[in-house]
């Protein structure tokens, strides 16, 4: 055994080494330890919560998506009715509108026609006084035989 | 050979010390009377070398310690530390400032002390001797250094008397002088009867604890460098020899670290422990 004050020098030199160590040495290093341990979790919490937030926000956007096709072709359906609606109600308008030029053009002609009868026949009357008169020549006197031909135009 | 052998190893066995005779400083063999007043200058040499390794380093570590990405030596640091705090946690469930340093310097510096081991058992007497002759005229046989403080009962007996110290304050502290004394005399048989025969039992077990924290290190390193000393003995062969030897040693040195800190921190745990 040779055991001697050696030990109550080492004994010194260890408490003041604890001592040290608990004064500058633990406290710095485990803060700088914790401290890291934190921003990791907090970190890893954030990706967590960004991963969720990015699952419902594709979500809505999916939904979203499907509300606009429904609607758009919810418009589409309409457009395409509005279409047909248009055309039906142009053709039926061209329709009688055609009807309509055509009915007038029927009613010009023949008031035309009417015309040219009217005027024919007063033209052919003249012409039959005319043509009497140079075959009969003084032998008819036209206000007295004006009733026979009256009656001849009339009958033409 | 024989008696060279055997002064071999009794120099490589024997610490440098130094004490006052007749008032003034003598050292080694003068110191033969000095008895209880003598200094193994080696053991504390080594052992504060060491100490300030350790806490140099780790508070130069400490004072430029980021919180962000650390360097290499941070993130070795910051891994034994990590070690000793997940230890003392796992171990001691109260509130103690002092448990977690205190078992991170014990760790650290008995980790080194016993890593001295691996230094060629020749090499630091052999300087020191060349140094002792050239410096100071001595003889080179009479200059003595030991390298592994904690081949010296001292060096063992001072950390396990410390923390015996640290046992009696906190039971006394946690429990009170009238619960640390009824710990003593009422257990294991609660008996007023009983009492002598509860304390000295209970004595015993409280005794026991830092004697054999001191000798468990001390034995297996003491062990550990007498066989490295003799394989030092056996010439040629000692190479590879003394390469198996220190490679068994990567187990022993850390674990007797390891061994001492977990024990301290069971200790200081009873301790704090209320019946």
């Amino acid at each position: 055994m040779n055991i001697n004050v050696t030990l109550i020098g080492e004994l010194i030199a260890f408490v003041v080494f604890v001592l040290f160590c608990m004064k500058y040495v633990w406290p710095p290093l485990m803060g700088a330890i914790e401290e890291r341990q934190k921003t990791i979790a907090d970190g890893l919490a954030a990706s967590d919560r960004a991963a969720k937030e990015l699952e419902l926000a594709q979500s809505k956007a999916t939904a979203q998506l499907k509300e606009a096709k429904a609607q758009a072709a919810e418009i589409i359906e309409a457009a395409k009715k509005r279409e047909a609606q248009l055309v039906d109600e142009a053709a039926e308008k061209a329709q009688a509108e055609r009807e309509k030029i055509v009915a007038s053009g029927y009613a010009e002609i023949e008031s035309e026609r009417n015309r040219a009868k009217e005027e024919l026949r007063a033209q052919v009357a003249a012409l039959a006084v005319v043509g009497a008169e140079k075959i009969l020549e003084r032998s008819i006197d036209a206000a007295e035989h004006s009733d026979i031909l009256d009656k001849l135009v009339a009958e033409l | 050979m024989a008696a060279d052998t055997g002064s071999y190893i009794k120099h490589h066995l024997t610490n440098a010390k130094m004490c006052t005779v007749d008032g003034s400083v003598a050292f080694n063999k003068a110191c033969a009377d000095a008895g209880f007043w003598t200094l193994h200058i080696d053991t504390l040499l080594w052992s504060l070398v060491l100490g300030l390794v350790f806490l140099l380093t780790f508070r130069s570590v400490a004072k430029k310690a980021t919180t962000g990405v650390p360097g290499k030596l941070q993130c070795a640091i910051e891994m034994i530390v990590e070690f000793v705090d997940t230890s003392v946690k796992e171990t001691f469930h109260g509130k103690n400032p002092l448990i977690a340093p205190l078992s991170l310097t014990i760790f650290m510096w008995v980790l080194l002390m016993n890593a001295m081991d691996w230094v060629p058992v020749d090499l630091i007497p052999t300087i020191a001797g060349w140094i002792g002759a050239t410096f100071m005229g001595m003889d080179p046989h009479d200059v003595y250094i030991k390298s592994v403080p904690t081949t010296d009962m001292n060096m063992t007996f001072a950390l396990s008397i410390g923390v015996f110290f640290l046992i009696i304050y906190y039971s006394i502290k946690v429990k009170g002088l009238g619960g640390f004394t009824k710990e003593l005399t009422l257990q294991p048989f609660n008996h007023p009867a009983f009492i002598p025969v509860n304390f000295i039992l209970e004595s015993v077990t409280l005794i026991a604890r830092p004697v054999s924290l001191a000798l468990r290190l001390f034995g297996n390193l003491y062990a550990g460098e007498l066989i490295f000393i003799l394989i030092a003995t056996i010439g040629l062969f000692q190479l590879p020899v003394h390469f198996l030897w220190a490679a068994f040693h990567l187990l022993v040195i850390p674990l007797q670290a390891f061994i001492f800190m977990m024990l301290t921190i069971v200790y200081l745990s009873l301790a704090h422990e209320d019946h």
